[in-house]
């Protein structure tokens, strides 16, 4: 990559360090929404289905099934948009992407194994945790 | 500086993702523009016409001929590798030596980026204009043939601009209507939304929108 390239994507990153979180995961992203000139911080919770592409263009997409619809957003992950990604439950997965969940619309057919070593999933330097991971897994799963 | 010199030679860097001040992702194409040198001003009254030429980019003297070391040392700049002329109303509030920046551009909303396309080589119709071929299954001996040029006895010849395969790209191209997302003054840096012709690498000019 062109040096000057390098230095400008660089600059852009303002989450250090691996990313949290891993495909499997479910995972609870904070917006921030402009309304006008107030911002409110909207969250928006489901499973890490695809990470693409890293450093500044890193992306990756968090499926949930919305009454009954399966939704899937896409997010930078060093954008500015993006307050916060916390892990609520870690998954154990075998693919690197999750496309086979969708039009699995009920949580049976969806389900994704935990994984108990998750907790260990080096944390350092994001600004997330997952600390409150442990007690917080059972309720989500219901929830999810 | 005058209002009317906007046109710069720069090079084209490459493109990325770039986070605006909203927080909006925006596929970007980075520019190295300037600085450039004025190396002769050319006027009305004696060339019949007014225009600046300006040089960009740093070349050895060895590389540079005798001839062309006088006239770069004519105006006290260094050889460069680009010299390009730019058309201006009025050359007179320009001195020969001066250097013009990216600064020029920076209360500059929208611009126009010419560069020379990336060259495709010899290409058929289908992919140089777009032909749509012959089916390629249950029988069909045409694939990607042009098929008719036109017609028979009468004219008894094919018409002047008539599509065929030849040499595709490596022509000049202007891209109008290119939003500024940034200025780097520091780095002589443009960044533009959208692409831009040519190879990263490639020498392109930078004018003000002249249709928005």
């Amino acid at each position: 990559m062109n040096a000057i390239i390098k230095k400008i994507e660089e600059s852009q990153i303002i989450r250090k360090g691996a990313a949290p979180f891993r495909v499997g995961d479910t995972v609870k992203v904070s917006l921030r929404i402009k309304e006008g000139e107030k911002e409110r911080i909207q969250a928006y919770e489901g499973v890490v289905t695809a990470i693409q592409n890293k450093g500044a263009k890193m992306k990756f997409t968090v499926r949930k099934i919305s009454y009954g619809v399966g939704v899937e957003k896409t997010f930078y992950y060093q954008s500015p948009m993006v307050k916060e990604v916390k892990v609520t439950r870690s998954g154990k997965v075998r693919r690197a992407k999750l496309f086979y969940l969708r039009g699995k619309l009920n949580k049976k057919d969806a389900r994704i194994q935990e994984n108990k070593k998750g907790a260990k999933v080096p944390q350092e330097g994001a600004v997330e945790s997952a600390q409150a991971e442990a007690p917080a897994a059972a309720a989500e799963e219901t929830k999810a | 500086m005058s209002e009317n010199v906007k046109t710069l030679i720069g090079k084209k860097i490459g493109q990325t993702t770039f986070f605006e001040e909203s927080g909006k992702a925006t596929h970007v194409t980075v520019l190295e523009v300037g600085p450039c040198v004025v190396i002769q001003k050319k006027t009305q009254d004696k060339e019949g016409y007014n225009a600046l030429q300006l040089g960009f980019g740093e070349r050895k003297e060895k590389h540079t001929s005798k001839a062309q070391q006088g006239h770069f040392k004519k105006s006290g700049a260094t050889p460069k590798r680009i010299l390009q002329e730019v058309r201006v109303d009025d050359a007179t509030p320009y001195q020969v030596g001066q250097t013009l920046t990216v600064e020029n551009l920076k209360d500059v909303a929208w611009v126009d980026v010419a560069g020379v396309t990336i060259g495709k080589g010899w290409q058929g119709v289908v992919r140089r204009h777009g032909f749509t071929g012959g089916r390629n299954s249950h029988g069909s001996m045409h694939h990607r043939q042009p098929g008719g040029i036109g017609a028979s006895s009468d004219p008894s010849r094919v018409y002047p601009g008539t599509r065929m395969p030849g040499h595709m790209g490596a022509n000049k191209h202007t891209t109008l209507n290119l939003k500024v997302v940034k200025v780097d003054s520091d780095n002589n840096l443009l960044f533009v939304k959208g692409a831009v012709p040519g190879a990263d690498g490639g020498i392109i000019t930078v004018r003000p929108s002249v249709k928005k």
